[in-house]
Parts: C-alpha cells; structure tokens; sequence
C-alpha cells in the first residue's frame, strides 16, 4: 500500500524505540492468547475423553482394548513423546542463552522424535484396520479413533509449524517475535505431552487392565 | 455422458419447487446486479482495499452488522412462510419436506448466522472505543473470525437451493441426522457451516477477552469498566468454554456420517443421547451467550437516556458473572422428559430458577436507574422499555419451564415455542436493535429517522405480542412444536390465524426498518458533535465516525462514566479540553489472507459437502499455506505520522 | 412532545391486552385447553404445579410492570416536571437486598413444589388396584402398543382400564419421539436402546387426545393416536374380542411396520415373543447398565429402581430381568 511506506520513511528516532516497545507488549498479548486457546483445546479433549469413557464398554460383540492394545507399542509410543518433550525444555533452555544453533539442533531433534510417534501411531491404527478393527466396526473402536488420532493429528500440524518456525529462526536469528514463537510451540508440545499422558492412563492402561 | 450430466444436475442443483426456482433467479440477479454496479463504478479496488482485507475492528463491525441484517431477512421469510403454513389447516402450501427444511435452517439462522453476527457487530464496533483502546488485542485474527462466520453462512445457506437443506431440526438430534435417517447431505452442509463459522466465534471470544484484561485505557479498573464490556468479558469466556464441546459435538456427528463410526447411531453401541448431552452442554450456554451482551446494552442506555448513574453497578456486574456460571449447569432442563431420574431432574430445576434471581436483580437495577432520573423516550430507549416487560413474562415462563414435572406438560409444545421467542426476541433482538440504534451514529456519523423507526417500534411490538401471546395458548391445547400442518379437529385454527397475522406484521416492521435506514442515510440528522445522546462512556469522547485509529491521544481514566464526568468537570470550568502531545499511532497493516484463508475453508467444507475428497484436500491444503504465509509475515504493521493525525482531526474540526 | 410515546405506549399496550383477551375468548369457543383439564392423579398434580407456578410468577410480574409504568411516566423528561431528580444517586443496600432477596423466596417456595413432586410422580399413583402395562414403541410415523399380560398389539391406539394405573414403557425403533397424552400426564422421549417409564392413569372412562411431540421425520405431524379409557369389564371384552378377531402380527409383518410411513389404527390377537425386548436390545439396550455404573457388581436393578424418575425413569432393561 502506497500510503504505508511514507509513514515508514517519515517515522523518527523516538517512533522507532516506542515501536520496540509496543512489539514487547503484543508479543505478551500473543503468549496470553495462546494460554486461553490452550484452555479451549483442553474443553475440546476433554468432550472427546468423556465420550470414550461412555462408550468404552459398547464393542458390539467386536474386540476390546485387551484384545487390541499391545503394552510394548504404546510404551515405546509414551517414551517417545516424554521424550520430545524433554529436549523441546533443552531448546527453550539453549534459546535463552541465545545459542541459535543449539536451539535449532534441539528443535530438530524434538521434531524427529515427534515424527517417530506419528509413525508409530499410523502402524498402530494400520495393524489394526487390517484385523478388522477399523473406525466403524464398534461405537468404542469409533470413540478410540478418534480421540487417539485427533491428538496424533495435533502432533502432527505441530511438526509443521515447528519445521516453520526453525526456518524463520534460521533467517531471522533470535528476536523477540521468534522468540515468542519458540516459547508458544513448546508450549504447544508440552500440553500434547501432558494430553498423551491422559490418555496412556484412560485409554491404554485402562484398556489392557 | 449427457444423461449422467443431466442426473448429477438435478441431484446437485434443487428442483421441483417454484418457491426455489424463484430464489435461483432472484440470487442470480442479484449476483449480477452487484457484480455490474462494482464493475461500472470502478468500485472493485475500493471494495478489496478498504473493506475485503480490513483489519480495522468498526469496519468489520459493519461488516458483521450487514450480513447479520440480510440474515435476518432470511430468516424472517422461513418464519413467514412457516406461518403462512400453518395460518390454516390443511393448507398444502408447503409440502411436509419443505417445511422441515424451513424450520430448521430458521432456527440455525436466527441464532448462529444472525444472533451471533449481530452480537460480534456490536463487540467490534463498541468495546475498543469504550475501553479507550486502538483496535482489539489481535486484529488479523478478527478478520479472520470475520470472514470465517461470513463463508461458514453462506456455505449452510448455499444448502436451499445446491444439495437441499438440512431438515433435522436446528439441532440435528441423531439418530435423525444420521445417515440411516438423513442420507442427503443437507446435515453436511448442517454441519460444516457452523464449524466453519464456529471456528471463528470462538477466535472472536479469545480476542475480546485479551482485548477487555488488557487493552483498557490506562486507569480504567475492571470495576470502572462500561457495563456492556463487562457482558462482553462474560460472554467471551461463556464462547471460551462452550465452543469446543459444540466443535467436538458436530466432528463427531461428521465422523459418523462420513466414516460410518458410531458415536450417535442406533446401531453397534451408539449413543444418541450422548449427543442431546453434548449439544446442549453448548446450547444453554448459547443463548446466555447472546443474551448476556443485551443486557449489556441495556445498561448503557437505561443509564443515558436516564441521565443518571446506573444503578447497583457491583450488582450488576455479579449478576451477570452469576448468569455466566450458572448458564453452564443447566442444560439438562432441555430433556426433563428423558427421564434422567428425580434427584438429576431436580437438581437441574433448581438451578435453572435460580437463574431467575440475578435476572431479576437486573430487571430491578434498571428501574431503579430509571427512578429519579429524567427518561427520554429516543428510539434506543423505547425497545430497552419494551424489552421489559417482554422479557419479564417470557422470565417468567422459563421459570414455569423449569418446573420439572410441569415441563412434562410444556415441552415440544407451543407453549416452549413462546417462551423461547419471547426471551430471544424481547431480550436478544431488542436489545440488539436498541444497541443498533443507539450507536449507529458512532457507526455512520447520522442517526436513524425518529418517525419511521417509531412505525417500525410499534408494527414490530404490537406484532410480535399478536403473534406468541397465541402460542402459550396453542401449547396448552396439546400443539406440539414441528407440525407442518393440522386439521380441524382440535379447534387450533383460529389462534394459529392471529399468530400468523402477527408474524406478518413483525415483517412490516423489519421493512419500515429497511425504509428507515434507506431514508436515514440521505436525510438522517447528522452528528457532528461525536455524542449525540449526551451520553457517558468513552466512545463518545471521539468523532463520528471514529477516526480510524479512534483515539488521537489515550485517554486517562479515573472513574466510572469516564466521559461524562469529564464533561461535567468541563461544564464546572475545572478542566479545559486537554490536548497533550500527539505522537505516531502503531496501527496494524490490511490483510487479504483472512479472506483467502476462509474462502479455502468453504472450497473444503463444499468438499467435505459433497464427499468430494480431492476437493476437501484442496482446500485444507490451501489454508495450511495461507497460515504459514502468514507466520512467515513479520512487516505487519505501521506507523500514522503526527501530521497525518493533525490533519484527520482538523477534518473533524477538532484541532489539537 | 415526549408525553405522547408514553400514552401511545399505554394505548398500544391496553389494546394488544385486549385484543389477547377477545382471542382467548373466542378460542375458547372451538379449542380445547387439554393441558389444563387433567383428567386423571398424574395430570392434576401437574396442573396445580402450573398454577402454583404462575401464580407466584405473577406475584413478582404485576408489581414490576406497574413500577415500571409508574416510573417511565413520573420521571419522564419533559420541561417542568416536578419529580426529583438525582443523577447521582446509584446505590442502595436496603433496596438492594430487598430485590435479591424476593426472588430467592420464591425460587425456594417453588423449588420445594417442584422437588416434592418431582420425586412424588416418580412414584405410580396411589391406587387399590393392580397396575397395568403397556409397551410403547415409536415407529417411522406410528405408534405400536404391546400388551405383555394381555398379548395384544394395536397401532396408533391403545385401550385403558379406567382408575387403574398404567405403566407405560417407551422405547423407540426409529429417531427418538416424545409420548403425550396432555390430559392424563405429560410426555416423556421414546428412545432407541432405552425402555422408560411412565405412570398414567385416567379417572374416568373417555377418548383422550395422545400424539408425538419429539420431531421425528418427515410424516412426524401425522403420528397421532387416541387413548381410550372404558371401565374394567369392557376392557377386558374388548381385549378378548381383539383376541379373537384380529390378526397377528408376525416378525414379518413387524418389518412391515417399521418401514417408514404412516399406518391406520390397527389392532392385531397377538405379537412375536419378547418382541419389546428386541428391540431395546438391538437398538443398544445391551450397554444401558454399563454406562449407568459402571464396576458395581450386581447393579441391574438396583440403579433404576431406586432412580425411578421424573414422571417416570428409565426402567431395568428388560433384557436383564432376570438376572
């Protein structure tokens, strides 16, 4: 727009240091932001977890979580994720240290992790389709699809945006708005973390007690 | 191939009814009528730069206002045309088909396509100028919210005449709206257009929220705030805590009709009533959600138009704050007859009159603001009087409602129909409308013509108590709600023909309102003054129409009614106009993303619509590039030099 | 000038007032309030509720609305009015405790009504004769009555004992749909899956308007029935001649009925064994305990009988009689 880039040349000294300030601030409001979309995504699980524990038990004569879930693969799947967790706390530690490069390294080898338990979870559900337990075979194998596979399609969207924010990182170095950026993706990483531990108890140990 | 493209068209394209073919032409026409005055005027660029990628919070307000009146009319025909039905027995005007289809999308329209837009018009326009602010906390992502509602609408209103309409009720109970029972794809279109839209609402609660904890001027304490931003802080976190359940309620209804699982089904362990749960776990806090905002209105103008203080602020505050909790352990009061068993069905009688308290707390709280005042019956304040005494009885009524074993006698008949149009009308619509007409100036910098919105007043009151007062009679004769017609037998015709007679004449009110605003835009009185009313909050310390970074200067603010009390230490001779240094105001840059991005979203829900996978994937795809093309986005805003301020002041012949 | 929207307000307000009366009065004339003529225990102790109800309603409404007129007209703002005016005066802790604390009274005297009967109707009424049964289905856009003692079917009619209680048991084949018979009691959901309960009674012999009252579909308007009470003897009669003259109805002719569409009044001598039970059972009936409470060992039928409910309550699944 023609008019923006006059008021870009003509903006002063003083504009220039209020305008730092003000980013200090809508970096803030954006973390705030993030914090209350985070509540909104927890009601959003919450729903999906009260309507597995309803229809647990409605297998309509098909298998049930025993019969289905195999102990090693949903471990390695928790230890994984912890994991992830834990090296997306080194790369929020290397960030304030202003390490770039560490940062980056950590960031990288959080999202591979993070790969992995995809790729974990698709063989998981893909064994299980070819059994025959597939999304519409019993209102509990419905319930278990989805609630599984909405968190794993959540860490999913969040190595996208993660591979995105390493690129700006690489442009752009550590600034103030990427590293807000960072902060909210581990934020992001942490509370699937804290979403897979929910459902390692309700859905897996549950399942196979 | 000619036979298949005959056969796909007539399953795609809606046919055999002459009211549809008459709105096919009527939309084409209309399309080209638009498409031809853009084109001849040169107006495309003007459209596209100065509204289409809008960031700024009163253009989208304006926005929000007029999709949310054509939505009105919408709706307002279904009603008509369902009353034009049921004016008679036996009338064969609308097949039974037709008219579930017309109840339902009137119902989802009135209350997701037109309610919440026109609350989100008043959010957008109002509480950044009451709160002394620049724009909300996050202005992109309003644009977003915006254009998301806006193709969430017009993708379930698309549904009428491509695919058919959903006809399952506006809340689509399973197993009805299952595929077993509903194998069209008017429930896909159901379903999508308010996830679609749904999305947005929800983004819209986040920003306001932030907007109202943090934006406020400085010195404004949360109990010095305007009361209608307190209503819109407890609506937000209303719309923060009921919007996921409704995401995850219609995801889950998709899941079983796209994949075939069984969540809701009849059959392989589902659980319908699992759905009425969830469903209204979000829909009583609905309509809290937009009944809360009114109520907000109310106190602005009562206050006003009173000269006065509002009366019993801390009260007014708590009860609200009361309302919102309590709206959130309510909703089974919807399904007393589902028999969930004494101890539940009683605890959820109690706690639904308990709501009656601090609403009642409210209703005495205006009066009392009223009482030793000095009442001026402008237009804004003629719908806050009428609302209440409308909204006593329709009260009052819920309260009978919430009589558990009473219920059993009122619910699915007429009598819950009046009800729930005299809250959602006497409450929500006329508060809206005096909303609407109190700060249209501020919008458009004239006000509405008195004479013609008094016609509007009266057609729309006289008929609105012509239309439902007949229909708590209906209810005690056994009318259920969602018949398409009835005999003679049961002697409900002749209070089914006044009902109908008062519909209409809603309908001449909402066109003299048209009239009104038509005739208002050339001859209305225009405000130059910036605070035609003589009102007390902030937004009328500024012009009309607010200057687009709305305040040359901050405001500092001390106390409650912050503008009035600086006009009355001005009258007093204690405080001149100040005009402290103006500095370069940080203002957000246009967008086009938020309208492409949403565009994307219909391209996949249209997708998700029809099953088409490829086109589903299409459009997701193009809204994961629209949202990192915006991560990747960093020179997103800029500056107004001084000079620039100086000169749009001055324009406003207020120098500084 | 600003006295004239107040008196049109009046005006405007007296006449809609009247013009509401005359409907009634005239409506009156041809229409029938079912609602309020109970003619049956279940019915009346409804009623009184919505009496009682209204009655209190009204208590806080007339005052409100004459306040509200008395105010709008003594302090309307127009030159040389005399009232006070006090445009600072906002608060009140007597006036406000005043206001919340009526409706808190009546909330609590109502809530102790409405909880009383609540439990009271979850009861069958009080009576010196045996209870019948009768099942209820809901189908796409007809009613099926089954008779467990008497071994009839009837469709989109159904007989009664006068004075002797019933209890319906609701379920539903088709989209769930609401049973209502305004003037022996309220409604309540026909469900798939679910078998409900609900007490009726009707005091005296005579046709009483039933119908669904839950959308249901497309012929849902159509889904009327009446309910026909007659004194003991004829019913027994009329039972024994269905008996006798009337067809059976067949697992078929059960496919048959559940096609949607809507049907005649229909009796039928006789119904497939256990038939109300199937079809609870294979609409998810087998999972009600489950979900109920779940890891209580031996809870069929404790949960419902005790949790019998509202007007009514969902019963054991039949299914689990006899465990």
């Amino acid at each position: 727009m023609a008019h923006t880039a006059v008021h870009q040349a003509s903006r002063g000294q003083t504009a220039a240091h209020a305008h730092a300030a003000e980013h200090h601030d809508q970096e803030g409001l954006k973390i705030l932001g993030f914090w209350i979309f985070l509540v909104t995504d927890c009601l959003l699980f919450g729903t999906l977890f009260a309507a597995y524990v309803v229809l647990r038990t409605h297998t309509d004569g098909g298998p049930n979580g025993k019969e289905l879930f195999e102990v090693p693969g949903f471990v390695a799947e928790t230890f994984i994720l912890l994991t992830s967790s834990f090296t997306s706390g080194l790369a929020a530690l290397a960030m304030n240290q202003g390490k770039r490069n560490q940062l980056l390294g950590w960031l990288a080898v959080t999202a591979l992790l993070g790969a992995c338990f995809v790729g974990f979870e698709v063989s998981e559900f893909a064994k299980m389709a070819g059994e025959g337990a597939t999304i519409s075979r019993s209102a509990f194998l419905s319930a278990f699809f989805t609630l599984v596979g909405t968190h794993g399609l959540h860490v999913s969207l969040g190595l996208v945006w993660m591979t995105a924010i390493m690129l700006q990182l690489r442009r752009r170095g550590i600034t103030a708005v990427t590293r807000r950026k960072v902060f909210v993706i581990s934020l992001y990483w942490h509370f699937l973390d804290a979403v897979w531990i929910f459902l390692f108890t309700v859905v897996y140990l549950m399942g196979v007690m | 191939m000619l036979t298949k493209l005959k056969d796909f068209a007539s399953t795609f394209f809606v046919t055999g009814d002459p009211l549809i073919y008459g709105a096919d032409v009527a939309i084409v026409l209309t399309t080209i009528a638009i498409v031809f005055v853009l084109t001849y005027f040169k107006k495309w660029t003007w459209l596209w730069k100065e509204w289409l990628t809008s960031v700024d919070h009163k253009k989208i307000g304006i926005m929000y206002l007029i999709a949310s009146l054509l939505m009105l009319f919408r709706g307002g025909v279904d009603a008509l045309l369902m009353r034009t039905q049921l004016a008679l027995p036996n009338i064969q005007f609308l097949q039974a088909d037709h008219y579930n289809e017309i109840f339902t999308t009137h119902g989802t329209i009135m209350i997701l396509f037109m309610a919440m837009p026109m609350m989100f018009a008043l959010f957008n326009i109002v509480v950044p100028l009451q709160l002394g602010a620049r724009d909300v906390a996050y202005p992109f992502l309003n644009a977003l919210s915006f254009w998301l509602f806006f193709f969430g609408a017009m993708l379930f209103n698309l549904s009428f005449v491509i695919g058919g309409s959903p006809d399952a009720g506006w809340l689509s109970y399973p197993p009805l709206s299952e595929m077993s029972h509903s194998p069209g794809v008017g429930e896909n279109f159901y379903i999508w257009g308010i996830q679609i839209s749904g999305i947005g609402s929800l983004a819209t609660g986040i920003n306001f929220l932030v907007t109202i904890l943090k934006m406020r001027a400085p010195g404004m304490k949360l109990m010095n705030m305007p009361l209608f931003s307190w209503s819109v802080l407890s609506t937000s976190v209303m719309i923060i805590f009921a919007f996921p359940i409704l995401t995850i309620t219609l995801a889950l209804l998709f899941v079983d009709r796209f994949l075939g699982a069984h969540f809701f089904t009849m059959t392989a362990g589902g659980n319908p009533m699992m759905y009425v749960n969830l469903i209204w776990m979000w829909g009583h806090p609905e309509v809290y959600i937009v009944v809360i905002p009114a109520f907000g209105i109310y106190s602005e103008i009562v206050s006003t138009f009173s000269k006065k203080k509002i009366f019993g602020y801390k009260s007014m505050v708590f009860s609200m704050m009361i309302i919102s909790v309590l709206s959130f352990f309510t909703w089974v009061h919807h399904f007393f007859t589902m028999g969930a068993g004494a101890d539940v069905n009683t605890f959820f009688a109690i706690s639904t009159m308990a709501i009656g308290i601090p609403t009642g707390v409210k209703i005495f709280n205006w009066l009392f603001t009223m009482f030793r005042g000095r009442i001026q019956l402008k237009q804004p304040m003629l719908w806050t009087l009428a609302f209440i005494p409308c909204f006593v009885v329709g009260g009052a009524t819920g309260v009978m409602l919430a009589v558990a074993p009473a219920d059993y006698q009122y619910h699915n008949s007429y009598f819950l129909i009046a009800h729930f149009h005299q809250v959602l009308i006497g409450g929500v619509v006329f508060g809206y409308l005096a909303g609407i007409y109190y700060w249209w100036p501020k919008m458009f910098g004239f006000k509405l013509d008195e004479k013609l919105g008094k016609w509007a007043f009266w057609t729309w009151n006289i008929g609105f108590y012509v239309c439902f007062m007949p229909q708590y009679a209906l209810g005690f004769m056994g009318m259920t709600r969602r018949v398409y017609t009835y005999g003679w037998d049961m002697g409900w015709a002749p209070l089914n023909l006044v009902s109908s007679i008062g519909a209409f004449l809603m309908g001449i009110g909402f066109i003299f309102q048209v009239w009104q605003i038509s005739y208002s835009i050339k001859y209305g009185e225009r405000d130059t003054t910036g605070d035609p009313w003589n009102a007390r909050t902030l937004e009328w310390s500024i012009p009309s129409p607010a200057p687009m970074y709305n305040f040359a200067t901050v405001p500092h603010v001390s106390e409650q009614d912050a503008w009035w009390a600086e006009k009355q230490a001005r009258e007093a001779g204690k405080r001149a106009a100040a005009a402290p240094a103006l500095e370069p105001i940080h203002m957000p840059k246009n967008s086009g993303i938020p309208i492409i991005m949403a565009a994307f979203w219909f391209v996949a829900g249209f997708g998700f619509v029809f099953s088409w996978i490829w086109m589903a994937v299409a459009g997701l795809l193009g809204v994961a590039a629209c949202l990192l093309a915006r991560s990747f986005q960093y020179d997103t805003d800029y500056y107004i030099p001084v000079d620039e301020i100086k000169r749009t002041e001055a324009s406003f012949g207020r120098g500084i | 000038m600003n006295l004239k929207p107040a008196r049109k307000f009046l005006k405007a307000a007296c006449a809609a007032f009247a013009l509401c009366l005359a409907v009634f009065a005239l409506s009156g004339c041809s229409g029938k309030f079912v609602v309020l003529d109970p003619q049956g225990p279940v019915a009346a102790t409804q009623q009184r509720l919505i009496v009682l109800s209204a009655v209190l309603c009204a208590i806080v409404i007339i005052p409100v609305l004459a306040i509200l007129v008395f105010i709008v007209w003594r302090y309307r703002d127009k030159p040389g009015n005399k009232a006070p005016y006090t445009p600072d005066w906002h608060d009140s802790k007597l006036l406000e405790t005043i206001w919340w604390g009526i409706p808190i009274i009546i909330i609590g005297i109502l809530g102790t009504y409405t909880a009383r009967d609540t439990f009271a109707l979850a009861k069958p009424p009080v009576s010196d004769t045996t209870p019948i049964t009768v099942q209820v289905t809901s189908l796409d856009w007809k009613w099926l009555f089954t008779y467990p003692d008497q071994h009839i079917a009837t469709v989109n009619y159904v007989q009664i004992p006068a004075g002797v209680p019933v209890r319906f048991q609701l379920t539903s084949d088709a989209p769930m749909n609401s049973f209502w018979v305004p003037q022996l009691g309220g409604q309540e959901y026909t469900m798939p899956g679910m078998a409900m309960q609900l007490w009726l009674q009707a005091d005296k012999p005579g046709v009483y308007y039933g119908t669904g009252a839950n959308f249901s579909g497309k012929d849902f308007a159509h889904m009327r029935f009446d309910v026909e009470a007659k004194p003991q003897a004829e019913f027994n009669q009329w039972v024994s001649s269905v008996k006798q003259t009337a067809p059976a109805l067949t697992k078929s002719g059960y496919e048959q009925l559940v096609q949607p569409g809507t049907s005649e009044k229909t009796l039928y001598s006789s119904y497939p064994d256990g038939l109300f039970d199937d079809i609870v059972n294979k609409n998810g009936g087998m999972y009600m305990h489950h979900s109920s409470a779940p890891g209580e060992p031996g809870e069929s039928s404790g949960t419902s009988a005790t949790g019998a409910t509202g007007t009514s309550g969902m019963t054991d699944m039949p299914g689990m009689n006899h465990h």
